[in-house]
Protein backbone atom coordinates (compact mmCIF):
# COMPACT_ATOMS: atom_id res chain seq x y z
CA UNK A 1 0.00 0.00 0.00
CA UNK A 2 1.63 3.44 -1.12
CA UNK A 3 1.22 6.19 1.88
CA UNK A 4 3.32 8.78 1.93
CA UNK A 5 2.56 9.98 5.30
CA UNK A 6 5.61 10.63 7.97
CA UNK A 7 4.91 11.14 11.22
CA UNK A 8 6.91 14.64 11.47
CA UNK A 9 8.75 17.02 10.07
CA UNK A 10 12.17 15.75 11.26
CA UNK A 11 11.43 12.43 9.68
CA UNK A 12 10.51 13.54 6.82
CA UNK A 13 13.68 15.39 6.76
CA UNK A 14 16.23 13.18 8.28
CA UNK A 15 18.62 12.39 5.68
CA UNK A 16 19.11 15.96 4.31
CA UNK A 17 23.18 15.98 3.40
CA UNK A 18 25.43 18.84 3.62
CA UNK A 19 25.78 20.36 0.39
CA UNK A 20 22.06 19.57 -0.49
CA UNK A 21 20.45 21.73 -3.07
CA UNK A 22 16.72 23.27 -1.77
CA UNK A 23 13.83 24.45 -3.20
CA UNK A 24 12.17 26.16 -0.36
CA UNK A 25 8.37 27.06 -2.08
CA UNK A 26 6.84 30.30 -1.08
CA UNK A 27 6.29 33.96 -2.47
CA UNK A 28 6.94 36.07 0.89
CA UNK A 29 5.45 33.92 3.27
CA UNK A 30 2.40 32.45 1.29
CA UNK A 31 3.09 29.41 1.01
CA UNK A 32 6.48 29.04 2.93
CA UNK A 33 6.63 25.64 4.73
CA UNK A 34 7.58 26.98 7.57
CA UNK A 35 7.19 23.61 9.97
CA UNK A 36 9.89 22.19 7.45
CA UNK A 37 12.37 25.35 7.34
CA UNK A 38 12.24 24.67 11.33
CA UNK A 39 12.83 21.12 11.04
CA UNK A 40 15.91 21.47 8.56
CA UNK A 41 16.97 23.86 11.03
CA UNK A 42 16.95 21.29 13.61
CA UNK A 43 18.41 18.59 11.78
CA UNK A 44 21.67 20.84 10.81
CA UNK A 45 22.90 20.61 7.05
CA UNK A 46 24.97 23.14 6.06
CA UNK A 47 26.27 24.63 2.85
CA UNK A 48 23.07 24.43 1.60
CA UNK A 49 21.99 25.92 -1.83
CA UNK A 50 18.91 27.46 -1.10
CA UNK A 51 16.30 28.32 -4.42
CA UNK A 52 12.98 30.56 -3.82
CA UNK A 53 12.17 33.69 -5.24
CA UNK A 54 12.99 35.99 -2.05
CA UNK A 55 15.65 35.22 0.47
CA UNK A 56 13.63 35.40 3.55
CA UNK A 57 11.64 38.08 5.47
CA UNK A 58 12.47 39.19 9.16
CA UNK A 59 13.28 36.24 11.27
CA UNK A 60 11.60 33.07 11.14
CA UNK A 61 11.34 30.79 8.20
CA UNK A 62 13.93 30.76 5.65
CA UNK A 63 15.10 34.02 7.10
CA UNK A 64 15.95 31.63 10.03
CA UNK A 65 18.04 29.34 7.71
CA UNK A 66 19.77 31.95 6.46
CA UNK A 67 20.61 33.89 9.77
CA UNK A 68 21.65 30.00 11.33
CA UNK A 69 24.57 30.31 8.41
CA UNK A 70 23.20 26.99 7.37
CA UNK A 71 23.11 28.56 3.61
CA UNK A 72 26.10 28.89 1.14
CA UNK A 73 24.33 29.86 -2.10
CA UNK A 74 20.52 31.33 -3.31
CA UNK A 75 19.27 31.52 -6.48
CA UNK A 76 16.52 33.75 -6.28
CA UNK A 77 15.17 36.92 -7.89
CA UNK A 78 14.45 39.56 -5.07
CA UNK A 79 16.42 39.06 -2.45
CA UNK A 80 16.41 42.82 -1.40
CA UNK A 81 13.54 43.87 1.18
CA UNK A 82 12.95 46.04 3.72
CA UNK A 83 12.99 43.25 6.29
CA UNK A 84 15.73 40.74 4.89
CA UNK A 85 18.64 41.85 7.62
CA UNK A 86 20.17 38.37 7.65
CA UNK A 87 20.36 38.28 3.99
CA UNK A 88 21.77 41.47 3.70
CA UNK A 89 24.07 40.95 6.24
CA UNK A 90 26.11 37.51 5.12
CA UNK A 91 26.09 38.98 1.34
CA UNK A 92 27.31 41.87 2.21
CA UNK A 93 30.07 39.84 4.10
CA UNK A 94 30.99 38.30 1.40
CA UNK A 95 29.37 34.68 2.86
CA UNK A 96 26.26 34.33 0.71
CA UNK A 97 26.78 33.45 -3.02
CA UNK A 98 23.65 35.07 -4.90
CA UNK A 99 22.21 34.06 -8.31
CA UNK A 100 20.56 37.06 -9.52
CA UNK A 101 17.76 35.20 -11.76
CA UNK A 102 14.38 36.91 -13.28
CA UNK A 103 11.29 35.84 -11.50
CA UNK A 104 10.43 34.23 -15.09
CA UNK A 105 13.29 32.85 -15.99
CA UNK A 106 13.56 31.11 -12.03
CA UNK A 107 10.12 29.31 -12.96
CA UNK A 108 11.13 27.76 -16.60
CA UNK A 109 14.32 27.20 -15.24
CA UNK A 110 12.57 25.33 -12.52
CA UNK A 111 9.67 24.26 -14.69
CA UNK A 112 12.63 22.66 -17.12
CA UNK A 113 13.97 20.65 -14.68
CA UNK A 114 10.64 18.56 -13.71
CA UNK A 115 9.61 18.75 -17.64
CA UNK A 116 12.82 16.92 -18.59
CA UNK A 117 13.99 20.27 -20.88
CA UNK A 118 17.83 20.51 -21.38
CA UNK A 119 17.54 24.39 -21.85
CA UNK A 120 16.01 26.63 -23.00
CA UNK A 121 15.98 30.21 -24.86
CA UNK A 122 14.01 33.06 -23.50
CA UNK A 123 13.71 36.63 -24.54
CA UNK A 124 14.10 38.24 -21.07
CA UNK A 125 17.10 39.58 -19.92
CA UNK A 126 18.61 39.75 -23.63
CA UNK A 127 20.55 42.77 -23.91
CA UNK A 128 21.44 43.39 -19.65
CA UNK A 129 23.94 42.54 -17.42
CA UNK A 130 21.86 39.55 -16.28
CA UNK A 131 22.56 37.79 -19.66
CA UNK A 132 26.25 38.77 -19.74
CA UNK A 133 28.46 35.46 -20.48
CA UNK A 134 25.19 33.43 -21.71
CA UNK A 135 24.57 32.06 -25.14
CA UNK A 136 22.37 33.98 -27.17
CA UNK A 137 20.39 33.49 -30.44
CA UNK A 138 18.09 35.40 -32.69
CA UNK A 139 15.18 33.21 -33.63
CA UNK A 140 12.80 34.72 -36.58
CA UNK A 141 12.81 38.35 -35.05
CA UNK A 142 13.39 38.30 -31.68
CA UNK A 143 16.67 37.83 -29.48
CA UNK A 144 16.84 35.07 -26.89
CA UNK A 145 19.23 33.80 -23.86
CA UNK A 146 19.98 30.68 -23.02
CA UNK A 147 18.82 29.11 -19.80
CA UNK A 148 19.39 25.96 -18.29
CA UNK A 149 17.17 24.19 -16.12
CA UNK A 150 17.18 24.24 -12.35
CA UNK A 151 17.39 20.45 -10.45
CA UNK A 152 16.97 19.85 -6.91
CA UNK A 153 17.92 17.17 -3.79
CA UNK A 154 15.10 18.23 -1.82
CA UNK A 155 11.81 20.47 -2.82
CA UNK A 156 10.18 21.72 0.48
CA UNK A 157 6.02 22.99 0.30
CA UNK A 158 3.32 24.20 1.67
CA UNK A 159 0.27 22.90 0.52
CA UNK A 160 -3.53 22.59 1.49
CA UNK A 161 -4.89 19.20 1.61
CA UNK A 162 -2.94 15.72 0.51
CA UNK A 163 -4.07 11.87 0.33
CA UNK A 164 -1.90 9.35 0.74
CA UNK A 165 -0.72 9.16 -2.28
CA UNK A 166 0.55 12.56 -2.32
CA UNK A 167 -2.27 14.30 -4.54
CA UNK A 168 -2.38 18.09 -3.48
CA UNK A 169 -4.83 20.99 -3.63
CA UNK A 170 -3.45 24.64 -2.68
CA UNK A 171 -4.87 27.54 -0.97
CA UNK A 172 -5.43 30.83 -3.20
CA UNK A 173 -1.80 32.48 -3.78
CA UNK A 174 -0.03 30.14 -1.95
CA UNK A 175 -0.21 27.74 -5.16
CA UNK A 176 3.04 30.22 -6.36
CA UNK A 177 5.83 28.14 -7.31
CA UNK A 178 4.75 24.86 -5.29
CA UNK A 179 3.64 22.97 -8.30
CA UNK A 180 6.82 23.08 -10.15
CA UNK A 181 9.09 22.99 -7.40
CA UNK A 182 7.23 19.77 -6.62
CA UNK A 183 7.98 18.42 -10.04
CA UNK A 184 11.73 19.42 -10.12
CA UNK A 185 13.37 17.86 -6.71
CA UNK A 186 14.26 14.33 -6.38
CA UNK A 187 12.38 14.42 -3.28
CA UNK A 188 9.43 16.71 -2.00
CA UNK A 189 8.45 16.61 0.96
CA UNK A 190 5.24 18.64 1.85
CA UNK A 191 3.29 19.97 4.45
CA UNK A 192 -0.39 20.21 4.60
CA UNK A 193 -2.91 21.93 6.69
CA UNK A 194 -5.04 18.57 5.96
CA UNK A 195 -4.88 14.79 4.87
CA UNK A 196 -7.48 13.25 3.70
CA UNK A 197 -8.94 9.61 2.41
CA UNK A 198 -8.28 8.48 -1.10
CA UNK A 199 -10.86 10.05 -3.13
CA UNK A 200 -12.10 12.88 -0.87
CA UNK A 201 -9.89 14.96 -3.49
CA UNK A 202 -11.94 15.55 -6.28
CA UNK A 203 -9.49 13.89 -9.55
CA UNK A 204 -10.46 17.38 -11.17
CA UNK A 205 -9.18 19.41 -8.84
CA UNK A 206 -6.13 17.87 -7.77
CA UNK A 207 -3.42 20.24 -8.82
CA UNK A 208 0.12 18.53 -8.08
CA UNK A 209 -0.44 14.83 -8.69
CA UNK A 210 0.84 12.29 -6.30
CA UNK A 211 3.83 11.16 -8.98
CA UNK A 212 5.79 14.40 -7.95
CA UNK A 213 5.45 14.03 -3.82
CA UNK A 214 7.53 11.55 -2.40
CA UNK A 215 6.87 12.13 1.80
CA UNK A 216 3.63 14.21 3.31
CA UNK A 217 3.19 15.58 6.92
CA UNK A 218 0.79 17.33 8.65
CA UNK A 219 0.82 20.65 10.12
CA UNK A 220 -2.16 21.78 12.12
CA UNK A 221 -2.93 25.58 11.21
CA UNK A 222 -2.11 27.84 13.70
CA UNK A 223 -4.29 29.67 15.75
CA UNK A 224 -3.99 33.00 14.08
CA UNK A 225 -7.40 34.91 12.64
CA UNK A 226 -9.43 32.60 15.00
CA UNK A 227 -11.88 35.27 14.99
CA UNK B 1 2.51 75.26 -15.20
CA UNK B 2 0.46 72.82 -13.50
CA UNK B 3 2.20 69.51 -12.58
CA UNK B 4 0.29 66.34 -12.10
CA UNK B 5 0.91 65.09 -8.40
CA UNK B 6 1.10 61.02 -8.33
CA UNK B 7 -2.50 60.60 -8.18
CA UNK B 8 -3.48 62.86 -11.44
CA UNK B 9 -0.48 60.64 -12.79
CA UNK B 10 -2.40 57.24 -12.33
CA UNK B 11 -5.76 58.44 -13.71
CA UNK B 12 -4.30 59.68 -16.50
CA UNK B 13 -2.90 56.55 -17.19
CA UNK B 14 -5.88 54.59 -15.82
CA UNK B 15 -8.01 56.62 -18.49
CA UNK B 16 -6.12 54.66 -21.41
CA UNK B 17 -7.17 51.11 -20.24
CA UNK B 18 -9.60 49.76 -22.54
CA UNK B 19 -12.51 47.61 -21.41
CA UNK B 20 -11.30 43.88 -21.37
CA UNK B 21 -7.84 44.85 -21.02
CA UNK B 22 -5.31 42.50 -19.04
CA UNK B 23 -3.51 44.37 -17.21
CA UNK B 24 -0.12 44.46 -14.88
CA UNK B 25 0.78 47.10 -12.24
CA UNK B 26 4.08 47.54 -10.92
CA UNK B 27 4.88 47.95 -7.94
CA UNK B 28 4.94 51.40 -6.28
CA UNK B 29 3.60 54.57 -8.64
CA UNK B 30 1.83 52.17 -10.70
CA UNK B 31 -0.12 50.35 -8.06
CA UNK B 32 -2.03 53.67 -7.91
CA UNK B 33 -3.97 52.93 -11.06
CA UNK B 34 -6.39 50.39 -9.46
CA UNK B 35 -7.68 53.30 -7.68
CA UNK B 36 -8.47 55.21 -10.91
CA UNK B 37 -9.71 52.60 -13.80
CA UNK B 38 -12.80 53.32 -15.07
CA UNK B 39 -16.18 52.47 -13.16
CA UNK B 40 -18.10 50.43 -15.77
CA UNK B 41 -14.53 49.09 -17.21
CA UNK B 42 -14.05 45.75 -16.95
CA UNK B 43 -10.26 44.75 -16.90
CA UNK B 44 -8.68 42.51 -15.33
CA UNK B 45 -5.64 42.79 -13.44
CA UNK B 46 -2.65 40.12 -13.17
CA UNK B 47 -0.23 39.56 -10.50
CA UNK B 48 3.31 37.75 -10.82
CA UNK B 49 2.90 35.46 -8.05
CA UNK B 50 -0.20 33.81 -9.92
CA UNK B 51 -3.51 36.29 -10.04
CA UNK B 52 -6.12 37.15 -12.75
CA UNK B 53 -8.78 38.97 -10.94
CA UNK B 54 -7.08 41.00 -8.24
CA UNK B 55 -9.69 42.99 -6.47
CA UNK B 56 -9.25 45.99 -3.48
CA UNK B 57 -7.61 45.59 -0.62
CA UNK B 58 -9.53 43.56 1.99
CA UNK B 59 -11.05 45.20 5.01
CA UNK B 60 -9.22 45.25 8.35
CA UNK B 61 -9.25 41.79 10.10
CA UNK B 62 -10.45 40.38 6.49
CA UNK B 63 -6.34 39.68 5.64
CA UNK B 64 -5.67 36.40 4.36
CA UNK B 65 -2.02 35.67 4.27
CA UNK B 66 -2.26 33.06 1.03
CA UNK B 67 -3.72 36.12 -0.79
CA UNK B 68 -1.28 38.46 -1.38
CA UNK B 69 -0.39 40.64 -4.92
CA UNK B 70 3.27 41.30 -5.98
CA UNK B 71 4.13 43.57 -3.28
CA UNK B 72 2.86 41.02 -0.36
CA UNK B 73 0.36 43.54 0.45
CA UNK B 74 -3.18 41.72 1.48
CA UNK B 75 -5.58 41.94 -1.73
CA UNK B 76 -8.32 40.05 -2.56
CA UNK B 77 -9.94 38.14 -5.85
CA UNK B 78 -12.52 39.44 -8.12
CA UNK B 79 -15.39 37.04 -8.75
CA UNK B 80 -14.36 35.41 -12.04
CA UNK B 81 -10.87 35.72 -10.59
CA UNK B 82 -8.44 32.45 -10.77
CA UNK B 83 -5.15 31.18 -9.33
CA UNK B 84 -2.28 29.50 -11.07
CA UNK B 85 1.64 28.38 -10.75
CA UNK B 86 4.62 30.90 -11.22
CA UNK B 87 5.54 28.96 -14.87
CA UNK B 88 1.80 29.65 -16.04
CA UNK B 89 1.66 33.12 -14.72
CA UNK B 90 4.84 33.99 -16.24
CA UNK B 91 3.85 32.14 -19.49
CA UNK B 92 1.11 34.64 -19.72
CA UNK B 93 3.68 37.52 -19.08
CA UNK B 94 6.43 36.38 -21.93
CA UNK B 95 3.93 34.68 -24.09
CA UNK B 96 2.65 38.43 -25.00
CA UNK B 97 -1.03 37.35 -23.53
CA UNK B 98 -0.94 40.90 -21.26
CA UNK B 99 -2.39 43.81 -23.01
CA UNK B 100 -0.66 46.14 -20.37
CA UNK B 101 2.15 46.23 -18.42
CA UNK B 102 2.34 49.62 -16.46
CA UNK B 103 6.07 50.11 -14.87
CA UNK B 104 8.00 52.71 -12.57
CA UNK B 105 11.32 53.62 -14.02
CA UNK B 106 14.71 55.47 -13.51
CA UNK B 107 15.45 56.23 -17.10
CA UNK B 108 13.58 55.69 -20.37
CA UNK B 109 16.15 56.22 -23.52
CA UNK B 110 15.02 57.97 -26.76
CA UNK B 111 14.91 54.64 -28.64
CA UNK B 112 12.77 52.88 -25.83
CA UNK B 113 15.09 51.55 -23.45
CA UNK B 114 13.93 50.94 -20.19
CA UNK B 115 16.16 51.10 -16.78
CA UNK B 116 14.01 50.16 -13.74
CA UNK B 117 15.76 47.75 -11.76
CA UNK B 118 19.38 49.08 -10.45
CA UNK B 119 20.70 51.98 -9.48
CA UNK B 120 24.31 50.68 -10.61
CA UNK B 121 25.46 51.69 -7.59
CA UNK B 122 28.55 49.05 -6.68
CA UNK B 123 27.48 48.12 -2.55
CA UNK B 124 23.54 47.73 -4.21
CA UNK B 125 22.13 44.81 -3.56
CA UNK B 126 20.62 43.85 -6.52
CA UNK B 127 16.69 43.12 -6.93
CA UNK B 128 15.10 42.06 -10.34
CA UNK B 129 11.42 39.89 -9.43
CA UNK B 130 9.47 40.03 -12.54
CA UNK B 131 10.48 43.68 -13.85
CA UNK B 132 12.56 41.73 -17.03
CA UNK B 133 9.96 39.66 -18.10
CA UNK B 134 7.30 42.27 -17.78
CA UNK B 135 9.63 44.28 -20.28
CA UNK B 136 9.77 41.99 -23.10
CA UNK B 137 6.47 40.24 -22.76
CA UNK B 138 3.34 42.66 -22.33
CA UNK B 139 1.86 43.84 -25.32
CA UNK B 140 2.22 47.34 -24.90
CA UNK B 141 4.72 48.49 -21.73
CA UNK B 142 3.68 52.00 -20.46
CA UNK B 143 6.12 53.93 -18.20
CA UNK B 144 4.77 56.34 -15.72
CA UNK B 145 7.73 58.46 -13.69
CA UNK B 146 8.63 61.72 -13.15
CA UNK B 147 9.78 63.88 -15.97
CA UNK B 148 12.87 64.90 -13.78
CA UNK B 149 15.12 63.86 -11.29
CA UNK B 150 15.11 65.43 -7.68
CA UNK B 151 18.08 67.48 -9.23
CA UNK B 152 16.49 68.45 -12.42
CA UNK B 153 17.71 65.96 -14.56
CA UNK B 154 15.74 64.44 -17.55
CA UNK B 155 14.75 60.89 -16.87
CA UNK B 156 14.01 60.03 -21.03
CA UNK B 157 17.27 60.18 -21.65
CA UNK B 158 19.84 59.90 -24.67
CA UNK B 159 20.91 56.55 -23.68
CA UNK B 160 20.61 55.20 -20.15
CA UNK B 161 23.38 54.95 -17.85
CA UNK B 162 21.38 52.91 -15.13
CA UNK B 163 21.29 48.85 -15.86
CA UNK B 164 18.90 47.96 -18.35
CA UNK B 165 15.85 46.16 -17.95
CA UNK B 166 15.25 46.04 -21.46
CA UNK B 167 16.30 46.85 -24.64
CA UNK B 168 13.78 48.58 -27.14
CA UNK B 169 10.62 47.95 -24.85
CA UNK B 170 8.51 51.41 -24.41
CA UNK B 171 5.63 51.92 -25.77
CA UNK B 172 4.54 54.76 -24.42
CA UNK B 173 5.71 57.17 -21.18
CA UNK B 174 3.54 59.17 -18.42
CA UNK B 175 5.18 61.58 -16.63
CA UNK B 176 4.02 64.46 -14.33
CA UNK B 177 4.60 66.73 -17.39
CA UNK B 178 3.84 65.32 -20.62
CA UNK B 179 2.41 61.81 -22.53
CA UNK B 180 4.91 60.48 -25.20
CA UNK B 181 4.82 58.11 -27.12
CA UNK B 182 8.19 55.65 -28.24
CA UNK B 183 8.33 55.31 -31.74
CA UNK B 184 11.02 53.47 -34.00
CA UNK B 185 11.59 57.64 -35.40
CA UNK B 186 11.52 58.81 -32.17
CA UNK B 187 9.81 60.42 -29.28
CA UNK B 188 6.55 61.60 -30.23
CA UNK B 189 4.91 64.16 -27.58
CA UNK B 190 1.04 63.33 -27.18
CA UNK B 191 -0.02 65.64 -24.72
CA UNK B 192 1.87 68.16 -22.16
CA UNK B 193 0.16 69.39 -18.96
CA UNK B 194 -1.87 72.75 -18.50
CA UNK B 195 0.23 75.98 -18.98
CA UNK B 196 3.61 73.92 -20.36
CA UNK B 197 4.48 74.84 -23.99
CA UNK B 198 6.31 71.95 -26.17
CA UNK B 199 9.31 74.23 -26.62
CA UNK B 200 9.79 74.21 -22.52
CA UNK B 201 8.98 70.41 -21.97
CA UNK B 202 12.07 70.04 -25.03
CA UNK B 203 14.27 72.07 -23.22
CA UNK B 204 13.36 70.36 -20.21
CA UNK B 205 13.80 66.78 -21.57
CA UNK B 206 17.14 68.15 -23.71
CA UNK B 207 16.92 64.90 -26.00
CA UNK B 208 14.78 65.51 -29.59
CA UNK B 209 11.09 65.51 -28.88
CA UNK B 210 8.61 65.56 -32.00
CA UNK B 211 5.35 67.55 -31.87
CA UNK B 212 2.54 65.34 -32.83
CA UNK B 213 -0.15 67.24 -35.05
CA UNK B 214 -2.78 67.05 -32.32
CA UNK B 215 -0.45 68.45 -29.30
CA UNK B 216 -0.79 71.52 -27.95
Amino acid sequence: MINKFVASAEAALADVADGATIMIHGFGNAGMPAALIDALIAQGAKDLTIVNNNAGNADAGLAALIGARRVRKILCSFPRQADSWHFDRLYRAGELELELVPQGTLAERIRAAGAGIGAFFTPTAYGTRLAEGKETRRIGERDYVLEYPIHADYALIKADRADRWGNLTYRKSARNFGPIMAMAAKCTVVQVRETVELGAIDPEVVVTPGIFVHRVVRVAASMKKAA
Amino acid sequence: MKKLDRKQMAARVARDIPEGAYVNLGIGLPTLVADFLPKGREIILHSENGILGVGPKPAPGEEDEDLINAGKEPVTLLTGGSYFHHADSFGMIRGRHLDFAILGAFQVSVAGDLANWHTGAPDAIPAVGGAMDLAVGAKNVLVMMEHLTKNGESKIVERCTYPLTGARCVDRIYTDLAVIDVKADGLHVVETVDGLSFEELQRLTGVPLKRLATAA
